[in-house]
């Protein structure tokens, strides 16, 4: 058989490939938004599942589908217009996502900075360190900081021991908590993709800035840290994302003046089970993260093209 | 030449300490004598004890092993056909809705994959429990096995695998004596990826959960919610050691792979 003919032959089969993980994430990815976006026309009630049958096409007759499709109201979505709980639970939660998000930036620059310009031997062990606290549990991590940040916390022992406070301050349960576990459990997650933009940067572009003439600082935002982009993009919205709709950071380490969609969401459902408001909350969220998450996703493609 | 300067030193010394320093302390006061996690009294073991005493901890850490291996085996299993699909099937019919449903669950809010994980299963009408838990750990682990393996089947000579088809193998027995073997450390990295995420999920089970199944995050939030005990501090660490222990293992993995590659090069290079 000739090399082309095998290929030939070898595309009959090699579908399957493709056909298996496709169907999969079809059947429990895709299909399941399709639902949440259907039960959210639905209204609760007391019942097994709590809400309203839902039209099924393939499950019921005609006629009941139709009786059914009568039943569906988009009061799930009025109420989040007229409900200001949800409005400020978005619009807080973008923003402690997003304030968070450049705090990061901050935060992780120097690490990764660091990183890139160790020893190449130090490298590899450096990156692991950095991973490591992300493989560990991210509720203990949350943890951790309960008892760091509570009022009989490690923290306030400490000030209260060196005198720089005389009774124990609040943090625990306060919006700073937030901050400080998003701060914390993400941090990996813009550091790599830092580290990964600054580790393979040419050097000799920095040379041969400074032999033209710049400073070390000029140098460092003339060449270094345009070249960095791709990087920051990748991880800001690494941390941007999933933070927006964070539900263990401040359901532990929050109080009552956080208030955060994801949170928000997790009451209407496992406290309220108010299984449709829910499912409309969810939806919104998704729509509101629809144009971060493409953004992110195209420049992940063509990072994958690039490599090639 | 690159310089390391103070700069660097300080930051990377001040980020580590941020990084580390929550996790040292709770494991310094897992072994607290006393019941206060701030106030030291002295070093003792016996809150290790009686995790091993405390029967529904085990039970929920024995169903979260189990959910951790049969998801993860799946998940590598289905996220390495994706890589392939990803990296060698070129163009096909619907691959941005397929590329789109591989990288979403990456970055997609967990509350929301969990919902809708759950309404599926709420609209088949499956019993809730243990291989629910287990369906949704494969979906979103299989993603982060599809990206770890894609990167190493990027960075890899097609020529060998051309070679292969060339003398007459098979394109299935070229995967098998070819491919997987050069992507392995890739596949087993994705492996313990998968299996790690889903020691550590508490959002996706917790929707997806039915009577009978509580993983291990699930009680320990359950714990917490209910006040900071050196117990939980005994079952964290106790985490801690094992998933240190699997990274510390396949860094070393990858390293040996990494340098035997070298070797081989540098042999290819020099012979002839």
């Amino acid at each position: 058989m000739t090399r082309s003919t095998k290929i030939r032959s070898q595309s009959n089969k090699r579908w399957i490939v493709t056909a298996v993980p496709y169907l999969w994430m079809l059947v429990f990815f895709l299909v399941p938004f399709f639902i949440v976006l259907k039960i959210s026309f639905s209204s609760s009630m007391i019942a097994q599942p709590p809400y309203v049958p839902v039209f099924d096409p393939f499950g019921d007759p005609w006629s009941e589908t139709l009786e059914k499709l009568g039943t569906l109201t988009s009061d799930n979505y009025l109420r989040l217009g007229q409900d200001s709980i949800y409005v400020s639970s978005y619009l807080s939660s973008l923003w402690i996502a997003g304030s968070s998000t450049v705090m990061m930036l901050f935060l992780a620059y120097p690490i990764a900075y660091g990183m890139a310009r160790a020893p190449k031997s130090w490298r590899a062990t450096l990156v692991m360190l950095v991973i490591l606290p992300f493989w560990t549990s991210f509720l203990i991590r949350v943890y951790a900081w309960i008892s760091i940040l509570s009022e009989e916390g490690l923290l306030n022992t400490l000030l209260t021991s060196l005198g720089l406070i005389d009774e124990p301050i609040q943090i625990l349960s306060t919006n700073t908590a937030v901050y400080i576990g998003i701060l914390y459990s993400y941090l990996p997650f813009m550091v790599l993709p830092l580290y990964s933009a600054l580790e393979k940067m040419d050097d000799s572009l920095i040379e041969a800035a400074k032999d033209l003439g710049c400073t070390n600082i000029q140098a460092f935002w003339r060449v270094t840290f345009p070249l960095s982009i791709p990087g920051i993009i990748a991880g800001c919205f690494l941390v941007f994302i999933p933070a927006v709709g964070e539900f263990v950071i401040p359901d532990l380490l929050g109080g009552s003046e956080t208030i955060m969609i994801g949170k928000t969401m997790w009451e209407e459902f496992f406290n309220n089970r108010d299984w449709p408001a829910a499912s409309g909350v969810a939806i919104v969220l998704l729509i509101v993260l629809m144009i971060p998450i493409i953004i992110f996703q195209t420049s992940q493609a063509r990072q994958q093209e690039a490599g090639r | 030449m690159r310089r390391f300067s103070l700069f660097n030193a300080v930051s990377l010394t001040l980020g580590f300490a941020f990084l580390y320093l929550p996790i040292v302390l709770l494991v310094i006061y897992s072994f607290n004598a006393g019941r206060s996690v701030a106030v030291w009294g002295g070093w003792s073991t016996q809150w290790y004890g009686s995790v091993f005493k405390n029967g529904q901890l085990l039970d929920a850490a024995w169903i979260t092993l189990q959910v951790g291996f049969l998801s993860a085996s799946v998940a590598t299993v289905l996220g390495t056909m994706a890589a392939l699909a990803l990296a060698r099937h070129g163009r096909f019919v619907g691959r941005t809705v397929f590329s789109g449903m591989v990288y979403a669950p990456l970055v997609m809010p967990e509350v929301i994959t969990g919902l809708s994980m759950l309404l599926l299963f709420v609209s088949i009408n499956i019993d809730r429990g243990f291989w629910t838990i287990v369906l949704a750990h494969i979906t979103f682990t299989m993603c982060f096995v599809a990206v770890v393996v894609q990167s190493r089947l990027a960075s890899f000579d097609r020529s060998i695998e051309e070679a292969a088809l060339d003398l007459g193998c098979t394109p299935f027995m070229t995967f098998f004596r070819i491919t997987l073997p050069l992507i392995l450390p890739a596949v087993i990295s994705g492996w313990l990826l998968a299996f790690t995420l889903s020691l550590d999920d508490f959002v996706i089970a917790s929707f997806t959960t039915g009577p009978g199944a509580t993983t291990l995050p699930m009680k320990i939030y359950s714990d917490v919610r209910l006040g900071v005990k050196p117990e939980i501090n005994a079952v964290c660490s106790m985490m801690i050691a094992v998933v240190t222990v699997i990274v510390i293992i396949s860094s070393i993995m990858t390293k040996r792979q990494e340098v035997e590659r070298e070797r081989a090069e540098r042999m290819a290079a020099t012979t002839p």
